[in-house]
């Protein structure tokens, strides 16, 4: 059956709560998800002050900060620092976002940062994301052409390059995966909204020779059909695309080749 | 514990190649249930007030009865379609979800036909 209450060693504790830098005005409270695989111990939730005038505007920022002045074990993934990458994804006061997009004075009240929801820990906030890189790898996420490549570029016209706007652009940080209860039971088998966004990527590019293949592997109870329209993904996207959009259009697409 | 590679899991047994049909059937039976149920709920509102004998002209009336068998069809083949996924969603030990299947498509079976025979019996 579905779990709906953490297992006892995964239940969130007290943790440590540091001072408060000297001299601080606008003082900022953060409330971090720690857990460490090597000390046996349940997560903790540890508590730190930032101090607001000393501190760029991001949650980003703010957890760099804390690594650098206040304990340098509090493990995370960054790298762009500016929304590209995807490596920061984290829930952020209840919501999946990038936490170099967020920033600090969007949060009222203490900042409440955990792991992306409902995947394994692997330290503190980074998830364990084989599965999702597993399942990205499944739907073969590159250019399938049979005809004899052109002696220049493979063109489209501006209509059909326009199909893949608003789905490109998805950086794959499993903000919307993660924020579907769908996912969250059936991961397993169902792909989640991401992968699926990007199989659509595929779907509808002009230049692509395999969408009846893909569809073919798409066509499944649990890897496409477990949407259920509950919006999430589109939601809590922090690039601002909707994935259930692009659901519904493969499904769309598997009626229109039905009989 | 498993060696697999995460591929091998994610592929697992492949595509089952199903699963639209019985999406657009949840479609199309939910479309059919939105013109039944106005008509029922219409004709019931009407007749609340009325005596048995009011009720038995009523779904004696061809039109109404076919209205209200189709109605019950819908529904329950609806209900049928929706819990189906409702235990997939929720229901993960294989025994389990197979009794439960079983005893979804036995229960909407088995009322929907005790709803329609009932229809009939007043309808004849």
């Amino acid at each position: 059956m579905v779990e709906f209450a953490l297992p006892k060693h995964a239940q969130v504790q007290p943790g440590k709560t540091h001072a408060a830098p000297e001299g601080a005005k606008r003082l900022k409270e953060f409330r971090i998800y720690r857990w460490n695989p090597d000390d046996g111990r349940n997560p903790q939730l540890d508590v730190f002050q930032v101090d607001l005038d000393d501190c760029a505007p991001m949650v980003l920022d703010a957890l760099i900060k804390l690594k650098n002045e206040v304990d340098p074990s509090l493990t995370f993934r960054r790298s762009c620092r500016e929304g590209v990458c995807g490596s920061c994804a984290m829930n952020i006061d209840g919501t999946n976002t990038l936490a170099c997009t967020k920033a600090i004075e969007e949060v009222e009240g203490p900042v409440k940062v955990y792991p992306l929801p409902h995947m394994a820990v692997v330290k503190d906030l980074v998830p364990d994301m084989r599965h999702f890189y597993a399942q990205y790898a499944s739907i073969e996420p590159w250019l399938k052409v049979e005809s004899s490549p052109p002696s220049r570029e493979r063109l489209q016209s501006k209509a059909e390059r326009d199909k893949i706007d608003g789905l490109y652009e998805c950086i794959l940080c499993a903000c919307c995966s993660t924020s579907c209860p769908s996912y969250w039971w059936n991961s397993d088998r169902y792909l989640g909204p991401a992968i699926l966004l990007q199989a659509y990527r595929w779907l509808v590019d002009s230049r692509d020779e395999a969408t009846g293949e893909r569809l073919d592997q798409l066509e499944d109870p649990f890897r496409l059909y477990r949407c259920h329209t509950i919006m999430n993904c589109a939601k809590t996207c922090p690039k601002g695309l909707n994935p259930a959009k692009a659901i519904a259009e493969i499904k769309q697409m598997m009626l229109a080749r039905q009989g | 514990m498993t060696m697999r590679s995460a591929l091998g899991r994610v592929r697992g047994l492949g595509s089952a190649h199903a699963g639209t049909h019985h999406w657009w059937m949840q479609r199309v039976s939910a479309l059919a249930l939105i013109p039944c149920t106005v008509v029922l709920v219409v004709v019931l509102a009407r007749l609340g007030a009325g005596q048995h004998a009011d009720v038995l002209t009523a779904f004696r009336m061809p039109w109404l009865a076919v209205t209200a068998m189709v109605a019950v069809f819908a529904l329950f083949w609806h209900l049928k379609l929706g819990l189906q996924v409702v235990i997939e969603d929720y229901v993960h030990g294989r025994a389990a979800e197979l009794g439960l299947q079983l005893f979804n498509t036995a229960f909407c079976v088995v009322l929907g036909l005790a709803c329609e025979l009932a229809l009939l019996k007043l309808a004849l």
